[in-house]
């Protein structure tokens, strides 16, 4: 076996004799590693050291990790034994140069002269050195990474303990390196700030806490089985799984799957016991979120449900086998519960009052509660989604009297006992509560609805009346954002920002929405700055007040601006200034406006591109007006998109660049625009014809497509001109002697543009 | 060890337990505490190079937890049994478990578990990471390396543990309503439970904390204490009477400890917004992050001219 030479001339030889390639065993045993970190350091270990090999030149064959509550363990199999020697050769001065130059050479070398040798080259006798540099013994490289990985660990979070300095995810007790071929074990020396590794750990805490020898990692995980642990966190998984599906089905149940619980839960225990206990009929009628939650957070217990949903037992894992079964463990759990959901008890019981008598109790309190320093408290801010819900519920298909009753409720539950405690059943308990006092489940299910979609993967609520409120939220949040400059920056959403707009976007789309975007994003803006003002002259806000009226007349900002501005200059009311709070707020909302709709485009982009949809498409679409009615907008980028992957489709956009090219330039030339209409009469050739009748033909085909917003249909018959463009640019030269003829074939051009820019502006198109 | 048939029997051991493992035996601080971890005893203490090991029963109140008497498993007024120890030893889990075998539990019977759970304070600007203990589900103790105190790294670290007393007792005794639990021994003349001694207590203070007492007094507490804590961190080092260094960093402690109270029970009064919370836990963090800083001058705290 020989190796090749490096990149840097060194060459690498295999040792002599090729000895038996040992395996590694690593374990760095601790107290006990919080259950969300074990997978990533389990990962970590394998990386860095198998990673600390390599460069120290130790190859292996295979490695793995596990770990359980107490240890990491990293075992690698078929390691190098040594690194091999390696030899450089290093060539030197010619021979003959001055004593300086080869002193040098050898100081940097580190030889001595007589192990110089001469070698002749095309350029004459030059000195060469060889340095040998030995390979290192397995031990003594896994030593030195193994402390460097150690000291350095990526923990989330470590600590110091006692009087060291060293870090660990808590106290490290002890560490196990072994290196073990067909001869036996070894002990690799090395002591990480007075910990001497060994080849000794201990099993389970309780059931076999001697400490044993280990030879291997076949020994190691076997004698780990019969001490009560087992090492692999997938194999605990699977057995709680299978367990407690058992145990379920036995009962006539089914298991409430909860994936980051069961890795949880397998994180906690060394050798799980899975058992399965009863809720106390007092807790049974509370709703089953409540006791999923409650169990799940305090006790780490699965849920059990029955036929009908409803949530009967539980299951709990256990890290002990007793003499008893676990009779004594399970009741113990059981009377655990029983005081936790007391407790929920308690706060549903407390809450429940309050819902069925007046919420108003609840709605009260978030006046006092804020929601950010500047924008306000949670009372304002529903006040404001509320109004936007209101306008917003027509273009949703929901009664607008419901939608703001619906959102002036949604959020009530954030002063119930029950969220404070949970709050992650925000809206769910809501729901149950709005019910409750009487109104309409239309109404009561907002609150839990209005909060989606909350990832990509969300749900999209569906209701009307919950995308009204759902959309007035999003669009609430971001526009105060927007209004007082804390807009995402880099890495920094704090506000999950990007999330809102995601979620705009999925609800305008999945519901097909047509809104235009801009008219309630400059209201809510508005909205902001009023409140924002709120210190300003009566007669400021008075005005900016008839600006948010005026804008449900006008559609947006600017046009309500300046109708309250003609309006107070016809009621003789003095102009307000420069730098007065009416202009600032005039020239400020329709920048903040025009800044967040780009913010949308954005996200949108990365949305569509998600579905295979090009920037370049996209961006051709939002160059076309009427860019705030996002499915209009993604309508014109679907049909683009479909038509450029057929020939005709991507052959148009070049013959429509190459037209307006040609049109550009003579525009530009003769400082005049080529739009008069061209005139059939003028036309000398076949091809030339032939494209009038085209277009003729095509035009009011293309104008009913668009009239229906039937794009497909649109660019279609737009590529259906492609053979008739093609055949004129072969045939015709555009810029002829004579003015006539050249001014009617640009002024046909600038017809082929117009006709066929209608969908998007095909300029942006790449390629 | 005789299995304990009484809440004092249980403090009895662990008190026992603890000194035979070389902890000094306090008595609990003489003031309102919300926790076992103001006692200068572990806050103070745990600053500084010198070792320090010390046990005690610290009554905590705390207001908001008031139900006047009638749960079974909450009080305003209860009790914690605190270990600190620094540096924190080797065996520290061994020592626990060996405390909670002390106090009657068969660990070869029990689910004991060591789960995470990172303290924080920051009302004391301290935080340590460690676990929660739950034998069979129920959390029954804290379990904290210090990490840092009034803003100051802990070096060494100190080991605290907080034994919860009403539920652990609950769960040694055998008993799912802590006032049923006995408080004396049960074959005793006057046989008295937790409730015989507490109920009463419970439902007054309960009323008083959450709708009588004086918010406007409290507030003047409240800026009270913070004003004395300034006042006595400003005087000089040195003494003038006896001319001795004299940093009086635990008096000023001491009104730390009250103010952190007062908002507590301003907060039982429900008087405090949100953002005004905020404020309240900053400006007491600030009083003990100064207390902290003095006592590091004191020789108790390692000051060495």
């Amino acid at each position: 076996m020989s190796a090749p030479p490096t990149p840097s001339g060194r060459l690498a030889i295999t040792p002599f004799e090729s000895p038996a390639m040992p395996d590694l065993l690593i374990e760095l045993f601790s107290e006990e590693i919080p259950a969300r970190m074990q997978a990533r350091a389990a990962d970590d270990l394998k990386k860095r050291v198998t990673d600390g090999l390599v460069e120290a030149g130790l190859t292996y064959g295979a490695a793995h990790g596990a770990s359980t509550p107490r240890r990491l363990t990293l075992a690698v199999e078929g390691l190098l034994a040594a690194s091999p020697d390696v030899r450089e050769e290093r060539k030197g001065p010619k021979v003959g140069a001055p004593d300086k130059a080869v002193e040098g050479f050898l100081r940097g070398a580190g030889v001595a002269r007589d192990q110089l040798e001469q070698r002749d080259t095309p350029k004459g006798a030059v000195y060469f050195a060889t340095i040998e540099k030995p390979g290192r013994a397995a031990a003594d490289i896994v030593a030195e990474v193994l402390e460097g990985v150690v000291r350095n660990f990526p923990w989330p979070k470590s600590m110091r303990w006692g009087s060291g300095s060293l870090r660990w995810v808590r106290p490290l007790q002890s560490i196990l390196c072994i290196l073990s071929d067909e001869a036996g074990a070894s002990v690799v020396p090395l002591e990480i700030d007075g910990i001497v590794a060994g080849d000794k750990t201990q099993g389970h805490r309780f059931m076999a806490p001697t400490a044993f020898s280990v030879v291997s990692f076949e020994d190691y995980e076997a004698k780990l089985k019969q001490a009560f642990v087992i090492l692999s966190p997938s194999e605990r998984a699977d057995h709680i799984h299978a367990e407690a599906v058992n145990l379920a089905f036995a009962a006539g149940l089914e298991l409430v799957e909860d994936k980051g619980l069961l890795a949880e839960v397998a994180g906690l225990v060394e050798w799980p016991v899975v058992l399965m206990g009863r809720i106390g009929e007092d807790f049974l009628s509370l709703p089953p979120e409540v006791l999923q939650t409650s169990m799940r957070e305090h006790q780490k217990f699965f849920s059990l449900r029955d036929k009908a949903g409803k949530i009967t037992r539980f299951i709990t894992v256990a890290n002990i086998e007793t003499p008893d079964q676990g009779a004594l463990v399970l009741a113990g759990y059981e009377s655990v519960l029983s005081a936790r959901l007391a407790d929920a008890r308690f706060f549903w019981d407390n809450d429940m009052r309050v819902a069925t008598s007046d919420m108003k109790v609840w709605t009260q309190a978030l006046e006092n509660v804020t929601f950010h320093g500047k924008l306000g408290s949670q009372g304002d801010r529903i006040r404001r989604i509320a109004a936007l819900a209101r306008e917003l519920a027509p273009v949703c298909g929901a009664d607008a009297d419901h939608a703001e009753t619906a959102a002036l409720l949604a959020k009530a539950d954030l002063s119930s006992q029950m969220v404070y405690e949970f709050p992650e059943l925000q809206g769910v308990m809501g729901r149950y509560y709005i019910e409750a006092s009487g109104q309409d489940t239309e109404i009561s299910a907002v609150s839990e609805a209005h909060y989606s979609p909350l990832g990509p993967s969300d749900d999209v609520p569906v209701a009307p009346l919950s995308v009204a409120v759902a959309l007035a939220d999003k669009l609430d949040t971001l526009t105060g954002f927007w209004a007082i400059d804390e807009k995402p920056t880099g890495s920094k959403d704090p506000f999950a920002l990007r999330r809102a707009a995601l979620g705009v976007i999925r609800l305008v789309l999945e519901n097909n929405l047509r809104l235009p975007l801009d008219h309630f994003v400059d209201r809510q803006l508005l909205r902001h700055k009023i409140h924002l003002n709120g210190d300003a002259d009566e007669q400021d806000l008075a005005a900016l007040r008839d600006i948010l009226d005026e804008i449900a007349e006008h559609g947006v900002f600017g046009a309500a601006f300046r109708t309250v501005m003609d309006k107070m200059h016809e009621s003789k009311q003095p102009e307000p200034g420069e730098g007065s709070l009416l202009r600032t707020i005039g020239d400020l909302v329709p920048d903040l406006s025009t800044n967040l709709l780009a913010f949308f485009h954005d996200r949108l982009k990365g949305f569509l591109r998600d579905q295979g949809i090009r920037h370049d498409i996209i961006d051709a679409c939002i160059a076309m007006p009427g860019n705030d009615d996002l499915n209009l907008l993604v309508k014109r980028a679907r049909a683009l998109a479909g038509a450029l992957e057929t020939d005709d489709g991507a052959n148009l956009v070049q013959g429509f660049k190459r037209a307006n090219n040609i049109l550009t330039q003579a525009e530009e030339k003769d400082g005049v625009e080529y739009s008069y209409g061209a005139d059939l009469k003028f036309a000398e050739t076949d091809s030339e014809k032939a494209l009038f009748a085209a277009l003729e033909a095509g035009e009011p085909k293309i104008e009913a497509a668009l009239k229906a917003e039937d794009f497909t249909t649109a660019v279609s018959e737009m590529a259906a001109l492609r053979p008739s463009i093609d055949a004129f640019f072969e045939d015709v030269k555009v810029n002829a002697d004579s003015e006539v003829l050249r001014r009617n074939r640009l002024n046909l051009l600038s017809q082929v543009r117009k006709v066929c820019g209608q969908v998007a502006d095909l300029t942006l198109i790449e390629g | 060890m005789t299995q304990p048939r009484s809440f004092q029997e249980i403090i009895l051991a662990l008190q026992s337990y603890w000194a035979s493992q070389g902890c000094a035996i306090l008595q609990p601080y003489d003031m309102e505490v919300g926790a076992g971890t103001f006692h200068p005893a572990t806050t103070l203490r745990a600053l500084g190079p010198n070792p320090w090991a010390a046990a005690y029963v610290q009554p905590c109140r705390r207001p908001t937890d008031g139900r006047y008497g009638d749960s079974p498993n909450r009080w305003q007024h209860y009790y914690q049994f605190q270990v600190i120890i620094k540096p924190s030893p080797p065996d520290l889990q061994d020592l626990y478990l060996g405390s909670l075998k002390a106090i009657g539990i068969d660990m070869g019977a029990h689910d004991i578990r060591f789960v995470e759970d990172d303290w924080e304070s920051p009302t004391l600007g301290a935080a340590g990471l460690g676990w929660e203990v739950w034998c069979d589900g129920m959390e029954v103790s804290q379990f904290t390396y210090f990490q840092q105190v009034g803003g100051h790294d802990c070096n060494p670290v100190s080991g605290e543990l907080t034994y919860g007393l009403e539920r652990l007792a609950m769960y040694v005794l055998g008993y799912s309503d802590g006032n049923k639990m006995p408080f004396n021994n049960p074959d005793a003349a006057v046989p008295l439970t937790y409730g015989d001694v507490f109920h009463e207590a419970e439902a007054q203070y309960a009323r008083w904390n959450f709708d009588v007492a004086g918010t406007d007094t409290l507030e003047q507490h409240f800026i009270d204490a913070e004003q004395e804590c300034a006042r006595i961190l400003e005087q000089p080092a040195d003494d003038p009477k006896t001319g001795r260094r004299i940093v009086m960093a635990q008096p000023a402690y001491d009104q730390c400890i009250k103010a952190s109270h007062i908002f507590n029970l301003l907060d039982a009064r429900g008087v405090i917004s949100v953002t005004e919370r905020q404020a309240y836990i900053g400006r007491v963090r600030a009083l003990a992050k100064r207390c902290a800083d003095a006592w590091l001058q004191t020789k108790a705290g390692g000051f060495a001219p």
